[in-house]
């Protein structure tokens, strides 16, 4: 047990400071750490700043470096994710793409699909969208209705996904499809890529509680895609999903409580200053969420050692999503509490407009954290049965 | 970065795990909580020279073996699952350390080596009937008498008060309040003028006694009126090991919890399938796990004796204490009736987690004492 870097982490930690402290600067800097994948403030400087990251290999840093990656292992990943929050850094948009798709990619793909695929997700030149949830299939992905039939070489997708993050911006969409007809459930199933530039696919946007409208529906209508762009084998669709969700629920979030450390640190700054920071009540909550973001970071470092160690992380990826959603999900309510009557009132109303100040935001978008990625009722039930081995529940 | 035992560490817990499993059953816990001294000094003479635990943290030059709080940790997360009745955490948790931050080297010289070997049974007096953790609850006044000094007064739930034969007190010089005046002194347990009387304690499984000083010639420990600093870093270090016997209890009992809702069938299928009990494991597994990460940290914080360690002990402890109470209380609760029955073994651990809960401080104490300490 031993906390402090090894020489080779220091030496690594320098390296990445130095990067920052040369590229960070200017309109990039100005940005700021606020905002998270699915907020689109400031977006055209992010895609600029995302495309210096790519160029010089701190997006795919985990990749092999066959395809352009620096093959780091998982805690190099950690200190430069720690460095970059520390330097107040943008947050990142190819969430989906390098975050959730390259990993399953890297497992299940072929060498003709990665060397198409990771250098334009590192060059920030194709995003990508998670094409899973559908309107009756949600916590029961398996009940997905979407088709996908072979004419010739193509693929012909029919359908309709929900909830479909930033769709709009996305050139790429991996789709769980049902390419055997017939099937049901987990059996059946295929992971296809899919353009969106095409006429087959119309994207219409949800607004959100938010305000704003991050979040589509997509319609796939006599879609197509090339019959070699599925991922894995025909009918093995259901094993890259759940790899995909392993990596949203595990590594994707791993640092998650770095940006949640300057948010509660901002949410007690307001409390400092109008003398909420007095009351007892309030030093409980501030001094429990205090608490609460530590642990979450023991847990990582556990986490991570044991990941180390072993190469997989498993079910009790669980543990930290229902953890840190549920957590975020207190402290926006606590920043309202923090905030008394300036809670009434947003950024700016009228005229379509309803913008939100950042802690509206954490106290709003947090809702959505205990749902996607699997919903906390589903996490438990992952966390009884397949971590303590509780017996099933009738299904 | 390295979050995990060594093979010596994981070594050291197979050992005591052995040793408690056999040592602590349910049924001999049961049978030293009925009697008045509370555990059995042939297991505390086997845990010292059979295992060297009570020696373990203590530096090689005072008799000891100079291990961290980290390898402290593994023995008190051990002996929380089976709830070992002993005084060993008034001894090492409390009075070692206490000894450790305030002697000076001749001092230590002199206390240390008899702790270590086994022989002395030590325990901390701090606490008074105010029922405060805090230096403002130290009133009992120590005066100077031709050359020595006396102490008049009454300190209470002192742990394991009655079994010590050594007692480190903690009191004031006259006209001093707060943090500045405090000094510790040393005890003998049969001192004259020393009435000890054992409490009826709501958790029968740690001993608390009240002692009542009446002129009682008393040795100084370290420098008169310096006392605090080290008084309150004794208490946080104590807060560590406390936080990781909690952490011991609670994974004890989250797995019966997960046992009987694996056996126990209602409505022709197994209660953990229902959702309203795996979801309840689900939640104490993730506390469990958190209140071991915090546990186990603030364990690492107090072997470097870094400037995190009181940040880190209220944390841990505030943390830990809800985590292990919340567990127990669940832990009846999924029994059902029979978990309300004094023949199992439920409410043993949900009365060792509320005493442990408070000792040292509730979590709304150290949340309190967190947020000072971070600034807020
Ligand atoms: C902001 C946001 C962004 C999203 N982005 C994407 C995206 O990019 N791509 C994508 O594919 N999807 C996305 N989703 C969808 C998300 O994955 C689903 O909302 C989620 O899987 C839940 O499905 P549902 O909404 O149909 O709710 P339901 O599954 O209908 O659940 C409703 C309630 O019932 C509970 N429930 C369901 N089944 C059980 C059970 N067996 N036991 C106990 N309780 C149960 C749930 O926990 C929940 O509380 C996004 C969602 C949100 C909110």
């Amino acid at each position: 047990m031993d906390f402090r870097d090894t020489s080779a982490e220091a030496a690594f930690r320098d390296e990445i400071r130095a990067w920052l402290s040369e590229n960070l600067v200017g309109e990039f800097a100005a940005l700021g750490g606020r905002g998270g994948p699915a907020d689109e403030r400031g977006w055209d400087t992010r895609i600029e700043w995302e495309r210096t990251l790519g160029r010089d290999r701190w997006v795919g840093m985990s990749w092999p470096e066959e395809y352009g990656g620096r093959n780091l292992n998982f805690s190099q990943q950690v200190i430069f994710n720690e460095e970059y929050a520390k330097a107040n850094a943008p947050a990142r948009i190819s969430f989906f793409g390098e975050g959730l798709f390259a990993p399953t990619l890297i497992a299940y793909g072929t060498h003709e699909q990665k060397s198409r695929f990771l250098p334009k997700i590192q060059s920030v030149d194709e995003l990508w969208c998670q094409g899973y949830s559908e309107p009756d299939a949600g916590s029961d992905l398996s009940n997905v209705a979407t088709r996908a039939v072979r004419d010739g070489d193509e693929w012909v997708i029919n359908g309709q996904k929900v909830w479909t993050t930033l769709a709009h911006r996305a050139q790429w969409c991996f789709v769980v499809a049902r390419t055997e007809a017939g099937s049901t459930g987990h059996k059946g199933l295929s992971y296809l890529l899919v353009p969106m530039d095409q006429p087959g696919v119309e994207i219409r946007p949800l607004r959100q509680m938010t305000g704003s409208a991050e979040f589509n529906e997509v319609y796939f209508s006599d879609a197509r895609t090339s019959a070699d762009l599925v991922l894995g084998e025909v009918g093995d669709g259901w094993a890259v999903a759940m790899a995909t969700l392993g990596f949203e629920r595990g590594t994707a979030f791993m640092s998650q409580q770095l940006a949640f450390q300057r948010e509660l640190r901002e949410v007690i700054e307001v409390a400092q200053g109008n003398g909420r920071s007095k009351e007892a009540t309030t030093r409980q909550d501030l001094a429990d969420s205090y608490i609460g973001v530590q642990v979450m970071k023991y847990n990582g470092m556990r986490m991570l050692t044991d990941l180390v160690a072993r190469g997989v992380i498993g079910p009790s990826s669980s543990i930290g999503k229902l953890f840190w959603s549920n957590w975020h999900r207190t402290l926006g309510e606590r920043a309202m509490d923090v905030l008394g009557t300036d809670a009434l009132l947003v950024a700016s109303e009228g005229n379509g407009e309803y913008e939100l100040e950042d802690f509206h935001q954490i106290f709003m978008s947090s809702r959505a954290e205990t749902i996607y990625a699997g919903a906390s009722e589903i996490q438990r039930n992952i966390i009884g049965e397949r971590v303590l081995g509780l017996p099933r529940e009738p299904r | 970065m390295n979050f995990a035992f060594s093979e010596e560490q994981d070594q050291l817990r197979d050992v005591v795990r052995r040793f408690v499993e056999e040592k602590s059953s349910e049924e001999e816990v049961r049978r030293l909580m009925d009697t008045e001294v509370g555990y059995d000094p042939n297991v505390w003479a086997q845990m010292a020279n059979e295992l060297g635990l009570q020696s373990l943290h203590i530096p090689e030059e005072f008799g000891g073996q100079g291990f961290s709080f980290v390898e402290l940790a593994i023995v008190f997360e051990e002996q929380g699952r089976r709830l070992l009745c002993s005084p060993y955490f008034a001894t090492v948790a409390l009075a070692t350390n206490a000894i450790l931050n305030a002697g000076t080297t001749d001092e230590k010289a002199a206390l240390l080596p008899g702790i270590a070997s086994g022989e002395t049974i030590a325990t901390l007096a701090f606490t008074e009937p105010n029922g405060r953790w805090d230096a403002d609850g130290i009133t009992m006044v120590a005066r100077e008498d031709g050359g020595g000094w006396v102490l008049d007064g009454t300190k209470m739930f002192v742990i394991d008060g009655n079994n010590a034969d050594l007692i480190v007190v903690a009191a004031r010089t006259a006209g001093t309040s707060g943090e500045a005046g405090i000094s510790f002194f040393t005890v003998a347990g049969d001192a004259q003028g020393l009435t000890r009387t054992a409490l009826a304690t709501m958790d029968q499984t740690r001993k608390q006694s009240k002692l009542e000083f009446a002129g009682v010639k008393a040795t100084p420990l370290g420098a008169a009126g310096q006392g605090w600093s080290a008084l309150s870093k004794t208490l946080d270090q104590a807060a560590v090991c406390l936080s990781n016997e909690m952490a011991g209890g609670a994974q004890f009992v989250l797995d019966m919890s997960v046992e009987y809702a694996k056996v126990r069938v209602q409505f022709g299928r197994p209660i953990g399938s229902f959702q309203a009990i795996k979801h309840k494991c689900a939640d104490m597994l993730l506390e469990v796990e958190s209140a071991k990460s915090a546990a186990y940290y603030s364990a690492w914080a107090a072997g470097e004796d870094n400037e995190e360690l009181p940040v880190v002990a209220s944390l841990s402890k505030a943390y830990c204490s809800d985590a292990y109470f919340h567990a127990t209380a669940e832990n009846i609760q999924i029994h059902g009736g029979i978990g309300f029955t004094w023949e199992h073994p439920a409410h043993l651990y949900f009365k060792r987690a509320k005493s442990s809960e408070i000792l040292l401080g509730d979590a709304t104490y150290h949340r309190e004492l967190l947020a000072q300490r971070i600034g807020i």
